[in-house]
């Protein structure tokens, strides 16, 4: 066998290259399978990880891990290992684990295995260097996969709930006939800004709205671009026929528009919702009186 | 009854202006190009002054794009109509139009909105309300 450099991943020409070691090395790891994944697990313990996994959770996955581990080595192929991490990551994930826990412990999975060898081969130093990279290129490719498997799987738990996020948080609801009102929870950016315009124009042609109350009382912050869409949002609800009022403008929201010298006077503003709706309704003609004092 | 006419000299215009009482209603049918939206122009600002309308609703909703020229037409178109004594409202503009137009800046001045036609109507009869009373130094009719 010819000397090659090690690499941090490894072709499957390579993997065949070392196939003569591999079985010896499998049926090294199948036969020590008990000690070694126990000695795992204490080390996962010992290091504080998967801590919001219970002792006897962490010892099953630890088990799957393990063997699914010795068949990558096997096989060559990760596919199987691929799949298993996602799964994993599925279920660990909605519990808190964190991205460094799981590389962690494929590591220390790493590290386990290779003290193993090391104890095995010591006698003989040039058949331990030959183990050994037969070992390494494998075990760092399947540390990549499990880690990649698993920032995966977290981007798109991320990407269903950014999504989710954006469908739920600009509700337009009508409180009277031709009375849209629009409250606004959470940081607003420009993309959500653009949104939530696009929303309003639809719910003003879908429900004929003749006024539109804005409610700002949930949004923290605003910066120039957000103050001009909302400006923008104002301009073209008029354009569809639909006066816009914006309440619940916080001392810091009233503060950043001034200094940045958003044109005020095309915007109508109302203190607080409540006077917003009153408004609206004197605008559209209501007139709401409480029950008892009608009847006076 | 309304009546319609097909304006235009050189080819018929997309476009149809109906009467209805003291307003003028114009409905474009199509895109209009410059010339055309020009011609569409000067004929209503010469109804406006033969019939004596007291207002005019443009209708819209069939364009899928406004631009500057055509804001500009609009804007002039209803700025004329004014000196000539009717207002005009500017009906069925789009949501995705008036997205384009707030990103463009494209601003109509002189002009009033509303949704659609009947909304249009409605609004007429507000401001030329308000103008009727100021001019005789009455108080606006409202309920």
């Amino acid at each position: 066998m010819t000397e090659t450099p090690r690499k941090l991943g490894t072709t499957d020409e390579e993997w065949a290259g070392n196939g003569e070691l591999l079985p010896e090395l499998v049926a090294h790891l199948r036969e020590n399978r008990t000690a070694l994944r126990q000695e795992w697990a204490t080390r996962i313990t010992d290091a504080h990880l998967l801590s919001s996994m219970t002792a006897k959770e962490v010892f099953s996955e630890a088990t799957s891990v393990y063997d699914n581990y010795v068949e990558v080595l096997e096989t060559g192929s990760v596919e199987a290992l691929q799949h298993y991490a996602r799964d994993l990551s599925e279920r660990i994930i909605p519990r808190g684990v964190e991205t460094h826990e799981v590389v962690g412990i494929v590591l220390l999975l790493r590290d386990v295995l290779a003290r193993s060898l090391f104890e095995k081969y010591h006698r003989d130093f040039s058949l331990l260097n030959r183990v050994l990279d037969a070992y390494e290129p494998a075990a760092n490719r399947i540390a990549n996969t499990v880690a990649v498997s698993f920032v995966e799987e977290r981007e798109r738990v991320i990407r269903q709930q950014q999504d989710a996020i954006l469908e739920l948080s600009t509700p337009v609801l009508q409180v009277r006939e031709r009375l849209l009102i629009l409250p606004i929870i959470g940081v607003l950016d420009t993309q959500r800004a653009r949104q939530l315009t696009e929303q309003l124009l639809r719910g003003i042609r879908d429900h004929r709205a003749k006024v539109v109350v804005i409610d700002i009382t949930g949004v923290p912050d605003v910066d120039e671009g957000v103050a001009n869409s909302l400006v923008q949002t104002v301009d073209a609800s008029r354009l569809m026929g639909a006066e816009v009022i914006i309440t619940g403008l916080s001392s810091t929201i009233a503060q950043i528009l001034v200094n940045i010298g958003v044109d005020l006077n095309k915007m109508r503003t109302v203190g607080d919702l409540q006077g917003g709706i009153e408004e609206a309704e004197r605008q559209l003609g209501f007139k709401v009186t409480r029950h008892h004092d009608a009847q006076l | 009854m309304p009546s319609s006419e097909s304006l235009g000299t050189a080819e018929p215009l997309r476009v149809s202006i109906l009467t209805q009482g003291p307003y003028l209603i114009a409905s474009i049918h199509t895109a209009l190009d410059d010339e055309q939206l020009t011609r569409f122009q000067r004929n209503l600002i010469d109804r406006v002054g033969r019939q004596r309308s007291r207002g005019i609703v443009i209708d819209v909703s069939t364009l899928d794009v406004l631009d500057s020229f055509g804001t500009r037409t609009l804007t002039d178109l209803a700025q004329m109509a004014r000196l000539r004594g009717a207002e005009t409202v500017i009906v069925g503009i789009n949501p995705e139009v008036a997205i384009a137009m707030v990103q463009l800046s494209l601003e109509v001045s002189f002009v009033h909105t509303a949704l659609d036609l009947e909304e249009g109507l409605e609004r007429l009869a507000e401001v030329t309300a308000d103008i009727r009373s100021v001019a005789h130094g009455m108080a606006p009719e409202r309920e």
